[in-house]
């Protein structure tokens, strides 16, 4: 038994590790709540593929007591959008917005349908010209029904 | 013919944006805040906490604001050349001390040297989120005017101090 004690204790570990996020949570749930959904639309710009909502990075953990303060303070989504984007950029919006550096970010990969669209289209047409359609003697066009119908 | 050429033609394409993409760095954001006036603040001296400094003091300056912390480990790469920079007078450097404590930035400066005409303590990173900071060191150049003209990501190095920040500051000086 004692030898198997300090593996358990061990393996209890990441349960008090995890003790340490309890201070991120807010004293008001609605507040609480309506920051995490804004923070699900923003990117946290060191770990650059997670949302701010999720980040664990300490800067994340500062931009969401930032917006949780702006929020308490009356300030709409919008504005605190605003603000973020003011100091750190569009890349903090996982939603790019239209401008007109981003054009080929939006209308790129419809652009690149339509050009495989018209690439399969134009092979099609192309190849239908290249096979003829060969005429059947009468024999042929009844040996073929019967060949047909057999495999029914 | 044209069906070997049109693939190799879309080929090269392609080989040619994704080698370009080897040379950028996705951590390099840019910052919205250059031509825009330097965001305010007004916090205690590192050295002399009862003593406050705000950028509205170095009006009609060309100055540095570098952001450093003691726990950052590229500020370590980039210290030596700040304190060199220093050494030359061509510019001020004042630092940002972003979210470190008191003692432990102290000591660092006692260390490495101080390149800072003075430090500011940003203990809670709240200027840091105002001035876009995401990744210290980083470093910017304001003119006169108190516009922000450049924003350095990461390490000052030899590089964009010869190439880039040594002559916009000649040139901000002259404005």
């Amino acid at each position: 038994m004692m030898k198997w004690l300090p593996i358990l204790m061990l393996s209890l570990l990441p349960v008090f590790a995890h003790a340490g996020e309890a201070k991120d949570l807010a004293d008001d749930p609605v507040l609480e709540k309506r920051m995490v959904v804004l923070a699900e639309k923003l990117r946290c710009l060191v770990c650059q593929n997670e949302s701010l909502a999720s980040s664990h990075a300490e800067l994340a953990e500062d931009l969401r007591r930032e917006v949780r303060e702006q929020m308490s303070l009356g300030k709409s989504d919008q504005e605190i959008i605003d603000y973020l984007v003011s100091r750190y950029g569009d890349f903090v919006l996982y939603d790019p917005p239209m401008k007109s550096y981003t054009v080929l970010l939006w209308f790129g990969p419809f652009a690149l349908l339509l050009i495989g669209v018209g690439m399969l289209l134009y092979q099609v047409r192309k190849r239908r010209q290249t096979v003829p359609e060969t005429q059947l003697s009468d024999e042929a066009q009844k040996r073929a029904a019967a060949l047909l119908n057999d495999q029914e | 013919m044209m069906r070997f050429i049109l693939p190799l033609v879309i080929f090269l394409a392609l080989a040619a944006f994704l080698f370009k993409g080897l040379s950028l760095d996705p951590r390099e954001v840019p910052s919205p805040l250059i031509d825009k006036p330097a965001p305010a603040f007004t916090l205690p001296q590192l050295h002399n906490p009862k003593k406050q400094f705000s950028p509205a003091d170095m009006k009609g300056k060309v100055w540095m604001l570098n952001v450093w912390a003691s726990w950052c480990v590229s500020c370590r790469d980039e210290h030596p050349l700040l304190v060199s920079l220093a050494e030359q007078k061509t510019v001020a450097i004042y630092g940002l001390n972003y979210k470190d404590k008191r003692a432990d930035a102290e000591l660092w400066l006692q260390r490495g040297g101080d390149p800072y005409v003075l430090s500011v303590s940003d203990t809670e990173g709240r200027i840091g989120i105002e001035y876009g900071v995401y990744g210290v060191p980083e470093t910017y150049v304001i003119d006169k005017q108190g516009v922000i003209r450049y924003k350095q990501i990461g390490p000052v190095t030899m590089q964009s101090l010869s190439d880039t920040i040594l002559p916009l500051v000649a040139k901000l000086e002259k404005e």
